[in-house]
């Protein structure tokens, strides 16, 4: 149990050092490796409370998709610079009060969603699903998700592809002057197409392209 | 004292998992280096050792002696966490491996989710590499082998997705058990195919090799590493290879199992068969490497968007309609 204990708080500590390093490092690039490892400590941690399939859909989700186009984006768009601009200009700036409300603002809820959770315990009866702690998180998860909730899933589902048409509708344009490749044009030319035999006469020559 | 024991114990274990990978990453080197002489009528490595076994071993030493060059204007931890970082990954990965039915180290639950994850982590090495190096070659080459990387982690997912279907579990052990009757192999062949074209783009091998594509990137993100972090990176490539055949040889030929439960096939031990379908599958890697040339980046992007990806999508469906048709769903 003590061993347990000294991980939980090795990984918290880590989870908590690297999002404050998040914030507070100079170098973009430095805060999107620290942000990754705050999702692979809080990985641990889900795992820690045995809820490896949350842990694991954490790591690849977080760390191995959405972590890996943040560094695109900061690597290509050379931010590092403009960061510290935008804290230097920082005078009169009206972005840090909205800032101050909205975090104010979650910290009060997730202080009334802990604080029920602590000291109303009552609040999970209301919880409609019976957990069945005899099978493995993946398959309760699965027959939670897929078969109670279907039509939430499948509505969330819908959201996420409105956004995917969203996105691919902003970033979409059509460019002149590209040479496509299509593997069907390349297969079904044939010899007539490319070839034309033609008869030269004496000192004549050919028109190229007529 | 009884908990020093299991401490030591799991060390035991875990050396007695690791140095054998790490010997073999070094031997599979030296087939591949072989096979490509083969394909191309050369003679391959043949000096060091018998059949220039220890060519490998040789190398490595050079490598060690060799001077470790670090750029001045690079960002000097993440240049040197970088070789680390794919090292690692390439080797933790090893941990859920089974070799038979009671030798595998950590028999988790959700084992085929933690290979993925670690594959899937195994980008970081490459674009830390790339952009630590500050220099234009790396950059390019890491860029490039990011993308391709998440793409083909995405048909690489929905193949998984197939064969979990088939099974319904995802631990490692039961995936292999389920194909003691019938390899998966068999029934889910397209996907196998797709899967070992996957693996090949996933570890920038021949004919993905794009993100060092020698013509155009000098070495692309290992232009500016040297001596052993070069070495590590190359070692990490490889053990990421044989990780690789290892997934497949679970996945599709059935693991630990005989192909026969007959009397001469029977009698061999478990892991020599996982370890005969993993070099089954390394062969026709660097078969592969020798034969076919390099891919155009966009004709690689097309391969993995718009054929496999709606293929493989396409198959779970399939798969998926056939199991509930026939009744063959497995249940919990």
């Amino acid at each position: 149990m003590i061993a347990h204990a000294i991980v939980f708080y090795i990984f918290s500590l880590i989870a908590i050092v690297s999002a404050i390093m998040v914030t507070v490092s100079k170098n973009t690039v430095n805060s999107v490796f620290f942000l990754i490892l705050d999702f692979i400590s809080i990985s641990c941690l889900f795992i820690m409370i045995g809820a490896e399939f949350l842990g694991m859909i954490m790591l690849i989700v977080y760390v191995g998709a959405v972590a890996v186009l943040f560094l695109f984006v900061v690597m290509m768009l050379n931010v590092a610079q403009q960061k510290n601009e935008w804290f230097n200009s920082s005078g009169r700036s009206s972005h840090i009060p909205v800032g101050l409300l909205v975090s104010i603002i979650i910290f009060f809820e997730l202080i009334i969603v802990i604080g029920g959770w602590k000291y109303k315990p009552e609040l999970l009866d209301s919880i409609a699903i019976e957990i069945n702690t005899e099978l493995t998180n993946t398959q309760s998860l699965g027959s939670v998700i897929y078969t109670d909730y279907i039509h939430l899933f499948q509505l969330s589902g819908m959201v996420l592809l409105v956004a995917m048409i969203g996105a691919i509708v902003l970033t979409f344009r059509q460019r002149s002057g590209v040479k496509r490749q299509s593997y069907f044009k390349q297969i079904s030319r044939d010899r007539k197409d490319g070839i034309e035999l033609v008869d030269v006469e004496n000192n004549k020559g050919v028109k190229i392209d007529a | 004292m009884a908990e020093l024991f299991i401490f030591f114990d799991q060390i035991y274990r875990i050396l007695f998992l690791l140095i054998p990978v790490l010997v073999s990453v070094a031997m599979i080197v030296w087939l591949d280096r072989r096979v490509w002489a083969f394909v191309q009528k050369r003679r391959g490595p043949n000096v060091v050792g018998p059949f220039g076994l220890f060519q490998t071993l040789a190398d490595a030493l050079k490598y060690i002696f060799k001077e470790i060059i670090i750029p001045a204007s690079s960002n000097k931890v993440i240049f040197i966490l970088a070789p680390i970082v794919t090292m690692t990954l390439a080797l933790i990965a090893w941990a859920v491996i089974p070799f038979s039915e009671t030798f595998v180290l950590a028999d988790i639950n959700v084992g085929i989710l933690y290979l993925f994850a670690v594959s899937s982590l195994g980008v970081y090495g490459i674009i830390m590499g790339g952009w630590a190096s500050n220099s234009k070659y790396p950059f390019l080459g890491a860029i490039r082998s990011a993308a391709q990387m998440v793409s083909y982690e995405v048909s690489i997912g929905v193949i998984i997705i197939n064969v979990l279907l088939c099974v319904g579990s995802l631990n490692l052990s039961d995936i292999v058990l389920a194909q003691k009757d019938l390899w998966f192999v068999i029934p889910l062949f397209p996907m196998f195919i797709i899967f070992f074209i996957s693996a090949l783009a996933e570890t920038n091998r021949p004919p993905f090799d794009l993100p060092e594509a020698e013509a155009e990137l000098v070495a692309g993100y290992q232009t500016e590493y040297s001596g052993m972090m070069y070495a590590m990176f190359w070692l990490g490539e490889y053990a990421n290879i044989l990780l690789m055949c290892a997934m497949g040889s679970i996945l599709f030929l059935g693991g630990w199992l005989s192909p026969i439960d007959l009397f001469p096939f029977n009698v061999i031990p478990a892991p020599v068969w996982l370890i005969l379908k993993i070099l089954f599958l390394f062969i026709l890697f660097a078969l592969i490497k020798a034969i076919v040339p390099r891919y155009r980046y966009d004709q690689l992007m097309k391969l993995g968007w718009k054929i496999f990806l709606p293929f493989s999508l396409i198959y779970v469906v399939l798969t998926a309609s056939f199991l509930m048709y026939f009744d063959l769903l497995p249940g919990n």
